[in-house]
């Protein structure tokens, strides 16, 4: 764990460690004790943001004041993010494997949220060929897969999935479409994502859901917040 | 008092949107902060119209805007050197203005800076989105940028408008220095790409907008080749894409990018007014 400067009012948590522990599992840990924390009223920050690899805390009114805080807090976290829930949700665990499917996970808990996807997306085929395997055992990967929201961009209410093995990372399309429709369920690096809303989109398209992901009337926002646990199912 | 009224708008301009102090605390689910481009501008414009400072007014960019008022208020222009008009008298910017039902306000191209702020007495009362009434024009969140014929409804006045502020036009330099602390991702970055950005001169470029002010001028080499994990983003980010020319985030900017952060900018609001072509050079925080 690193903490680098972004300004007056941020910081920058870089999750990036020589250790074995998961950046995606400490990136996940750090948030959720964050914003715990900042419940509780220990810590002062009007934005937290996960990401990839990185947690930002903005709004601070004393960052080298924050700092100290994150570097007492530091040991405590990397041990959660070692336990067995965090590796298990952020789906980095050796077994993970095709078979480990929703009926073989007795830890799918009553929380994850459930998203009904009709696998009929223009890149289903293309995902096939580079996972070397045929279409149905895309679909069977996918709906096998207990997935957590990294975090969110691009769009409000874009969730970054993980889960899926960092084996079957997938490249973007060399030209992105110019409109994806919303609802579209994609996937592209080590992630699957999405579309909450129609957008230009660079992601290969598996499947879609009617799932409403994003509802500016809704408590929260967003469907699919930072932490949810996710399991697709055939529609 | 009956119905608080309306703003007509008659002739939208280049770009006029409804803006607030924006949706800051959003950013985890991928919702940009948003807001006026120069907050402080806006909060004048309300203070002078006997708003909250957090009331919603209008964005003018460059080429003005008009507006008809349906009932008899009070309005205060802000920012940009403008012309302002109510019917038949002329106005200025930086003071409350008393007009009648029925006036038409005419804000003209601006002969300095570039945005104007319309405060007009209760604020424009479009249905908020996320505690803002903030139009985002990266994400499409809140009202849409205004068109001819656009009817935007009115708040109740709050408050008497202050008979005196102290009021400061922006008066655009012909050359901005914008202090740059350095990280979160210097070294993505050689030393000559500090010697580049501390030492030589950057102009805006036409294509800069709400999402950000980009500059061209000496490209900023990089250390490390590659992509960036999509990571977080502040106000003032210098974004540093594969061409090496920087990018300053502004308001509408998104909430994580891909690309290194070069530094922060402390203070994004002189860029409001920054034409194309204007000169910026940065300095260390320490000057």
């Amino acid at each position: 764990m690193r903490i680098r400067p972004v300004g007056a009012h941020a910081l920058l948590l870089d999750c990036t460690t020589p250790t074995d522990v998961p950046e995606a599992a400490l990136v996940e840990a750090w948030r959720s004790e964050l914003w715990r924390r900042r419940e509780r009223g220990d810590l002062i920050a009007v934005e937290i943001v996960p990401a990839a690899r990185t947690v930002l805390l903005d709004g601070l009114p004393d960052p080298t004041a924050t700092a100290r805080q994150l570097t007492r807090w530091a040991s405590a976290v990397a041990a959660a993010a070692t336990g067995p829930e965090h590796t298990r949700a952020a789906g980095h665990n050796a077994d993970a494997d095709a078979d480990a499917s929703a009926a073989a996970n007795p830890d799918a808990d009553a929380a994850d949220v459930v998203v009904p996807v009709s696998f009929d997306g223009p890149d289903l085929p293309a995902v096939a060929d580079h996972w070397g395997v045929d279409v149905s055992a895309v679909r069977q990967r996918i709906t096998s897969t207990r997935f957590r929201v990294a975090f969110c961009g691009f769009a409000p209410g874009f969730p970054y999935l993980t889960g899926l093995p960092a084996e079957l990372a997938l490249p973007r399309l060399a030209t992105p479409r110019p409109r994806v429709p919303a609802g579209s369920v994609a996937l592209a690096g080590p992630y699957a994502g999405i579309y909450p809303g129609a957008s230009p989109g660079g992601w290969q398209l598996v499947g879609r859901t009617d799932l409403v992901l994003f509802d500016v009337a809704a408590d929260p926002p967003a469907r699919l917040n930072p932490g949810t646990t996710v399991r697709m199912v055939a529609a | 008092m009956t119905h608080p009224g309306a703003i007509e708008v008659l002739r939208a301009g280049a770009l006029t949107t409804v803006q607030d102090l924006g949706r800051p605390g959003w950013a985890h689910l991928g919702v940009p902060r948003s807001g006026a481009l120069d907050p402080a501008a806006l909060r004048l414009a309300n203070r002078l119209v006997g708003n909250p400072e957090h009331a919603a007014g209008l964005e003018i960019t460059l080429t003005g805007c008009t507006v008809r008022l349906t009932r008899a208020t009070t309005v205060a222009v802000t920012g940009a050197e403008v012309p302002v008009q109510a019917g038949a008298r002329p106005g200025d910017t930086g003071r409350p203005l008393s007009v009648p039902a029925g006036t038409v306000l005419r804000i003209g191209p601006a002969r300095r800076g570039v945005r104007s702020w319309l405060a007009v007495a209760g604020g424009i009362d479009v249905p908020p989105v996320l505690g803002s009434r903030a139009t985002d024009t990266l994400s499409g969140l809140g009202p849409p940028a205004l068109r001819d014929g656009d009817r935007l409804p009115l708040g109740r006045p709050v408050a008497a408008p202050a008979p005196v502020d102290s009021t400061s036009c922006a008066h655009p330099e012909p050359e901005l220095h914008l202090t740059l602390g350095p990280g979160p991702r210097e070294d993505w970055f050689t030393p000559t790409a500090f010697d580049r950005l501390f030492g030589s001169a950057y102009t805006i470029s036409p294509v800069s907008n709400r999402v950000g002010a980009r500059l061209a001028g000496a490209p900023l080499p990089r250390a490390v080749a590659g992509e960036l994990p999509s990571e977080g983003i502040v106000l003032g980010a210098v974004q540093v894409p594969a061409d090496g020319q920087p990018l300053i985030f502004l308001a509408d900017h998104p909430t994580t990018g891909g690309y290194p952060v070069i530094g922060v900018v402390t203070d994004v609001t002189a860029l409001a007014q920054a034409r194309p072509g204007t000169t910026v050079r940065f300095h260390g925080p320490q000057r």
